[in-house]
């Protein structure tokens, strides 16, 4: 977030009404650049909330952004519909991670916000019945190769990722929240237990206020790969807004982080969030956050995340995120599987990419 | 390296390449574009580069990529591809950037305000009959790839670009009076292309939008009898949503524009095996 357009970007967001002293080329470097790091949906809504007055080219892609926005969400709502027909005879709780859940709870993180694949959670020892129940329902395992399906069924956190037949929506199936062989292993059925049900959607769950914003942070500081994280920082942002308007809700963000095994990661995500947003966080939870971790946020950790989260079009022409990205993609695999698996896979890795040769950031999510 | 900004109707976009023939292709076929002043504050719709393939393939085995902001979205290309690569780039770019139009696989032509739409499955002959109007029978060129329907107004916006022609037709282009066409392009994967530029006065309209009064399913087949046919707007809707690039993702907004736009028009069939038969039969389609 070091260079000023990304800054322009995010104080933008955080107070359309600057929006106003905009040159038309300056406002064809926001458009581009919040497009760029997904957000332009996000400012598309700011700005017309805001209801500042915007030159036509820029609001041509601004609407045709929160159209597409309220298309998505309508689409995502219709396939957990699908996934309630599909999976409510297990009598299992079906829990909705992350935009899903956004959208089908009509949260304020939603609004503007565009929608990749669908996140569920499940109990896992429920998990062969669900991938059956969505296997007969056209949904099929996208990844093909023996290693991908090991790697995913022994390692990881999820089924391999399932793509629609007829739709190529794409759905990930979830047990717990981090990689089974990773250093922190939270217990999911505290948050698939606490979930609340919706009225029409008898096996559908919505996580915990305070589980979306600690699923949120720790998906951000574990999955290495920073193509979204400007924009998962701003869901964060706005999950800990909106959550706050509960009464106990930092105790309970503190509690569940303990509950979860999670407090590092979540402490230093809150940090981030304050560091690079000012997201309004009780500097008593922070200090709490900070003495739980053991101490305070890493200097090197915050400069690099700082250095890396920015827009796509500007990380690609700056060397210093390009390393600040690669350090934390390495750290992530790290946190995500002891060295003697890393190894493994890694070396697995390069050895497919030689044989096919294919560039590394191929395939990212 | 060529940097410049181009604006051709309904877009601005900047384009950025070190390949002669991408530069030789703009000269030829978007003369006003490049004329026009570069630096100034414009707003860019698509920022375009075509640049050369990395490693060992920039010396062994040249290739041309195509970048919109910094995502590549297909595949390299040979470089002597180069120029169509920007053609096909920025169709893609049109089709699939949200800018709030319902854009469809189709040729169009309009006289006045009132617009001809021919949606076409590939080797329909969709091109051919478009540079036949154009060139020919003196319709104004809107497209022969993109209509581009603005749902606000309901108008079909003009993109005059060159006509892409494919393999047989680029001969039978090439003898159509006023028919100018630039350099052919061998073994590309829809075989050998050609462009055809848009006359100047299809150019010069580009800010002229126009209302679909007709709407044109051709078919090429050789040897047949010609054959004009009216077919329900049902039917046509169903076909032309078909043909559409980002039908599902304009959702509600899509549906009805493409409702209300043929609301207004007569749809038909025609069958043709020769571009005097086609002509024909448009003539008496649309009485003009």
């Amino acid at each position: 977030m070091t260079s000023a357009a990304c800054k322009r970007l995010v104080s933008i967001l955080k107070t359309p009404t600057q929006a106003t002293q905009l040159d038309l080329s300056e406002w064809s470097q926001l458009v581009a650049g919040a497009r760029s790091a997904n957000l332009a949906g996000l400012l598309a809504e700011r700005i017309a909330a805001a209801g500042i007055t915007v030159p036509a080219e820029a609001t041509r892609h601004l609407e045709a952004l929160r159209q597409l926005s309220r298309r998505q969400t309508q689409s995502v709502r219709w396939e957990v519909h699908g996934l309630q027909r599909a999976l409510s005879q297990l009598g299992i709780p079906v829990v909705l991670l992350k935009g899903a859940a956004y959208a089908v709870s009509d949260h304020p993180v939603g609004r503007g916000r565009l929608f990749g694949d669908i996140d569920i959670l499940v109990p896992r020892n429920a998990l062969g019945d669900v991938e059956l129940r969505l296997m007969v329902a056209g949904w099929t395992s996208a990844k093909a190769s023996p290693y991908d399906q090991r790697y995913y069924r022994t390692w990881m956190h999820e089924l391999p990722p399932m793509v629609n037949v007829r739709r190529g929506t794409v759905l990930d199936v979830h047990h717990t929240i981090l990689p089974l062989t990773s250093r922190h292993s939270p217990d999911a059925e505290t948050i698939i237990r606490a979930a609340s049900a919706l009225p029409d959607l008898p096996a559908v769950r919505i996580p915990r206020p305070e589980h979306l914003l600690i699923h949120s942070i720790v998906h951000l500081l574990h999955e290495g790969e920073l193509h979204n994280g400007l924009r998962d920082l701003f869901d964060i942002d706005g999950l800990l807004r909106t959550g706050a308007s509960e009464a106990d809700f930092w105790p309970r963000v503190v509690d569940a982080s303990r509950t979860l095994d999670v407090v590092a990661p979540v402490a230093f995500g809150l940090h981030l969030a304050a560091h690079l947003l000012d997201s309004p966080i009780p500097p008593h939870v922070l200090a709490d956050m900070r003495n739980a971790a053991g101490g305070p946020a890493s200097r090197l950790l915050t400069m690099l995340y700082t250095t890396a989260i920015r827009p796509e079009n500007e990380a690609a022409e700056s060397p210093a995120a390009t390393l600040a990205r690669f350090a934390i993609y390495v750290r992530a695999h790290w946190l995500r599987m002891p060295p003697h698996l890393l190894l493994r896979h890694l070396a697995h890795k390069s050895i497919v990419r030689l044989k096919k040769d294919e560039p590394a950031v191929e395939g990212r999510a | 390296m060529i940097d410049t900004t181009l604006h051709l109707a309904p877009v601005t976009v900047r384009v950025r390449a070190p390949f002669g023939a991408v530069r030789q292709h703009l000269e030829t076929f978007y003369p006003e574009a490049m004329q026009a002043p570069g630096r100034t504050k414009r707003f860019i719709d698509f920022d375009i580069r075509i640049e050369r393939g990395t490693g060992w393939r920039r010396w062994l085995r040249p290739q041309a990529r195509f970048l919109l902001d910094h995502v590549e979205p297909f595949l390299p290309l040979p470089a002597n591809q180069a120029a169509p690569l920007f053609e096909w780039g920025l169709n893609w770019c049109l089709a699939s950037r949200p800018l709030g139009y319902l854009v469809m696989h189709a040729a169009v032509v309009a006289r006045d305000g009132d617009a001809l739409v021919m949606p076409g499955s590939p080797g329909a002959g969709k091109s051919t009959l478009c540079a036949a109007l154009t060139f020919i029978d003196g319709w104004r060129l809107l497209s022969d790839e993109l209509a581009i329907l603005a749902p606000a107004c309901g108008t079909l916006q003009p993109t005059p670009r060159p006509i892409s022609l494919k393999n047989e037709s680029i001969e039978i282009v090439s003898r159509f009076p006023g028919a100018t066409l630039g350099p052919r392009y061998t073994d590309t994967r829809k075989g050998t292309i050609s462009h055809a530029a848009p006359p100047s006065a299809s150019r010069a309209a580009a800010e002229h939008q126009a209302r679909c009064r007709w709407v044109v399913f051709p078919r090429f087949a050789a040897e047949s009898a010609p054959c004009c046919e009216e077919i329900g707007r049902a039917e046509a809707f169903a076909r032309i949503a078909e043909q559409s690039f980002n039908r599902d993702r304009m959702g509600e907004t899509g549906f009805r524009a493409l409702c209300d736009m043929l609301d207004k028009a007569r749809c038909f069939d025609i069958v043709f095996d020769s571009t005097e038969t086609a002509l024909a039969l448009v003539r008496d389609v649309t009485g003009q």
